[in-house]
């Protein structure tokens, strides 16, 4: 009976500090300095809508977009996943066959960057490598008639390593590559 | 290359900054009797609980408070559509989910049948869940040390109240506090509005569910609990933004466990011994790296007629910004240390990858848990000694405590019940329709799933091989039930252990006595690890990942 008192008051004290005190320190933290990460790095328009995160891929299926990786949850970002298939389930080949398809071009000498047909574990990796944003750069030539070497040079600038020298590779975010991409767009337009 | 200098940062990194933690949590957790001690005055006064504890004592104190602490979050979880803070209006929960994870929460599991953003609201998620993973973490520390006090030949414990609460108030809380503000600072959400929605550049709605992610997170990694704020884990860019929050995330994993040696050492005041421990828990841990890091290199079985890239390894189930190293590293870390915290979907690791996460959590001491790492690596230690002495002819002796038959029967026990849930769950789950009704795909890769969610529970790990369809109601109650067992069984029985040996009288080391801090016993140590805990496994893992392996083409 005194061990369930003492214990109810230890479980008190550790609720108020531990849960209370902590939560409000980080939170309090976490809105003055960084307010806009902490609030999930959404991204405005010029007017002023919400288009997304930054952190978060959405769903990308026109041929004038940089399609993102598939998602085993369709981009729903209230309710994230991967795929679990185990790495030789056929369910794996079927959708990346279809991807191919989709995606156009691949042959053997020029094969599809692995990201490009494998989910992600959240489904809602907001990144492509550097070579599946090139892969896809003939498509958006095509689409919005420029130069694909344009287009190479425009991801070249935004790829980059996210671990610095930890990292080999380089990617590039999607969603930050289609804003850039209808901007510059606009920009030109505005300029002829 | 980049696989050498992310693993040497990390685990090298981790393993310098656990010296230093680990002689502050000796200070903080078991101050010397003439150490002017404010805290200890605090805490008493605080829980109205002061005397000299023995180790039955100790023990029941333990369970009455995790006793408390099932009730309170099994009643928060169970009423949560009631209650505040629910700004998504997250509905009621399923009687059997509430159970398993009140029961998850509180034995530092962390297995999660639910999806947090899909079924929890802010109030369950913190002052239900996340407080259960500062108090459990506590719990195993305060534990561990009892059990050194013991060891170091003092038969009054001190007190379980008190010890709870300097392993809450001055070892996690302070270092929970660094890392979260280090996340917010990187980049890690933590806010109390609800979900976001965006109009996409296609047009259509996104909604992004976010919360007050940085404060859980820290004291996730730190406290070995594991359980994630959204679904998929630290795969979830929200959970885990950048390279960055993934190599501080991977250090708190392993950072308390590991200077739970230290400290353990310093109790006993046996710090060459120690040193030893950590090196043979360092060697196991490096030897399951590199296999997870060589088998995660081959790439996607299923691309292999197809026109797709094979030069970075498997991508199924991982994340760019993390770098190729976070899967199988992350993987062997987390079930190594009974974290169970994800940062790429172990479902879809290659076969043999696989395998690396399910001998951490069969062996469970290569650091292990918060405190009861340690703990259960004295259960091999006292295995050990006693085949040790018998090899040599001699009596055995730990550190001056005579090892006979009775400590070793408690010893033998510990290990027995381990391999007893988890084989004997997934027998009974593999051979009924309860179990393969659930799995993803039938054969080796189900059995699989199945053995992965029993060590998992049994383990105190909380990681899974998420394709099992493992919400069900008989999931919920079998994997709740070998979590309680699993946790409580290897405190009380290592208890035992110390209680039998500081009821005996100690004995003087001299030149005879077996030496516990030399290469010949960290071999011995080693070898008793590999045999009495993978052994035992290994026809479950012929049936399961290996037999997967070389049934792909």
């Amino acid at each position: 009976m005194l061990d369930l008192i003492s214990g109810l008051r230890v479980a008190a004290a550790t609720m108020i500090i531990c849960v209370v005190g902590y939560t409000a320190l980080v939170l309090g933290f976490a809105q003055a300095i960084t307010p806009a990460t902490a609030n999930g790095s959404l991204i405005a328009n010029e007017r002023g809508e919400i288009v997304g995160s930054q952190l978060i891929a959405q769903a990308f299926t026109s041929p004038e977009y940089f399609w993102p990786r598939p998602s085993a949850v369709d981009f729903d970002a209230s309710g994230a996943g991967g795929s679990n298939l185990s790495p030789a389930n056929p369910a794996l080949t079927e959708r990346a066959v279809k991807l191919i398809a989709a995606h156009t071009g691949a042959t053997e000498e020029r094969p599809i960057p692995a990201d490009l047909v494998t989910a992600s574990g959240a489904g809602l990796d907001p990144h492509i490598s550097l070579e599946g944003a090139l892969f896809q750069a003939p498509r958006i030539a095509a689409a919005r008639g420029v130069e694909i070497s344009a287009i190479a040079a425009f991801i070249r600038r935004l790829a980059y390593a996210p671990g610095a020298f930890f990292t080999e590779g380089r990617i590039v975010n999607v969603l930050e590559l289609n804003l850039a991409l209808d901007a510059e767009l606009a920009a030109s337009e505005a300029s002829n | 290359m980049d696989h050498l200098f992310v693993i040497l940062f990390i685990v090298g990194g981790t393993a310098l900054l656990s010296v230093p933690l680990g002689s502050y949590m000796k200070w903080a957790m078991d101050p010397a009797p003439n150490q002017a001690d404010r805290w200890t005055r605090l805490f008493q006064t605080i829980s109205g609980a002061s005397e000299d504890q023995d180790w039955k004592r100790y023990l029941v104190t333990l369970l009455v408070f995790n006793i408390i602490m099932f009730t309170l979050t099994f009643a928060i979880l169970a009423l949560q559509q009631w209650l505040p803070l629910n700004p998504d209006a997250r509905p009621a929960l399923d009687p059997t989910l509430v159970f398993n994870t009140a029961a998850s929460f509180t034995t530092n599991t962390n297995l999660q049948h639910y999806s947090g953003e899909v079924s929890m609201s802010y109030l369950s998620q913190l002052a239900g869940l996340m407080w259960l993973q500062f108090v459990s973490a506590a719990t195993g520390i305060a534990a561990l040390t009892a059990l050194a006090r013991g060891i170091a030949g003092r038969s009054g414990l001190a007190n379980f109240m008190v010890d709870v609460q300097r392993a809450s108030f001055l070892v996690l809380l302070p270092v929970a506090a660094i890392v979260s503000l280090l996340m917010v600072l990187a980049g890690m959400p933590m806010t109390l509005q609800g979900s976001a929605m965006a109009t996409t550049l296609e047009g259509a709605t996104q909604t992004i569910a976010r919360g007050p992610v940085a404060a859980f997170l820290a004291i996730k990694q730190l406290g070995t609990n594991g359980g994630g704020f959204f679904g998929p884990n630290a795969t979830h860019p929200l959970e885990n933004p950048s390279f960055w929050t993934n190599a501080l995330a991977m250090i708190a994993i392993l950072l308390i466990p590991m200077a739970c040696v230290w400290m353990f050492g310093r109790i006993v005041r046996r710090i060459r011994h120690a040193a030893l421990i950590f090196a043979v828990m360092t060697v196991f841990i490096l030897a399951k790296i590199t296999g997870s890091v060589f088998f995660e290199s081959a790439p996607t079985p299923a691309f292999v007629e197809l026109p797709v890239s094979d030069e970075t390894g498997n991508l199924e189930g991982k994340e760019l910004r993390l770098g190729a190293t976070t899967g199988p590293l992350w993987a062997v870390l987390t079930t190594a240390t009974s974290n169970g915290s994800v940062g790429a979907m172990h479902d879809s690791l290659n076969p043999l990858t696989g395998l690396m996460p399910l001998a951490g959590m069969w062996l469970n001491a290569t650091f292990g848990g918060v405190g009861v790492g340690m703990i259960n690596m004295f259960i091999y230690i006292v295995l050990a000694v006693f085949v040790a002495g018998m090899m040599v002819g001699r009596t055995p002796e730990y550190l001056g405590h005579k090892i006979e038959a009775k400590e070793v029967r408690f010893a033998i026990l510990a290990l027995f019940a381990h391999a007893v849930l988890i084989l004997g769950g997934t027998a009974l789950f593999a051979a009924t329709p309860l179990g393969q009704a659930t799995v993803q795909d039938f054969g080796a890769h189900g059995f699989s799933e199945i053995l992965y969610e029993f060590s998992s529970a049994a383990a105190n790990n909380g990681s899974g091989f998420e394709g099992l369809g493992d919400g069900s109601g008989p999931w919920n109650i079998a994997t709740g039930i070998a979590m309680l067992l699993g946790r409580y069984l290897p405190i009380i029985l290592p208890f035992a252990i110390v209680g039998s040996l500081v009821a005996k009288r100690r004995a003087a080391e001299t030149a005879g006595t077996l030496g516990v801090e030399d290469a010949t016993f960290g071999t011995m140590l080693g070898l008793t690890v590999l045999i009495f805990g993978a052994l035992t496994f290994l026809p479950a893992a012929a049936l399961g990942p290996i037999a997967e392996h070389f049934s792909i083409p």
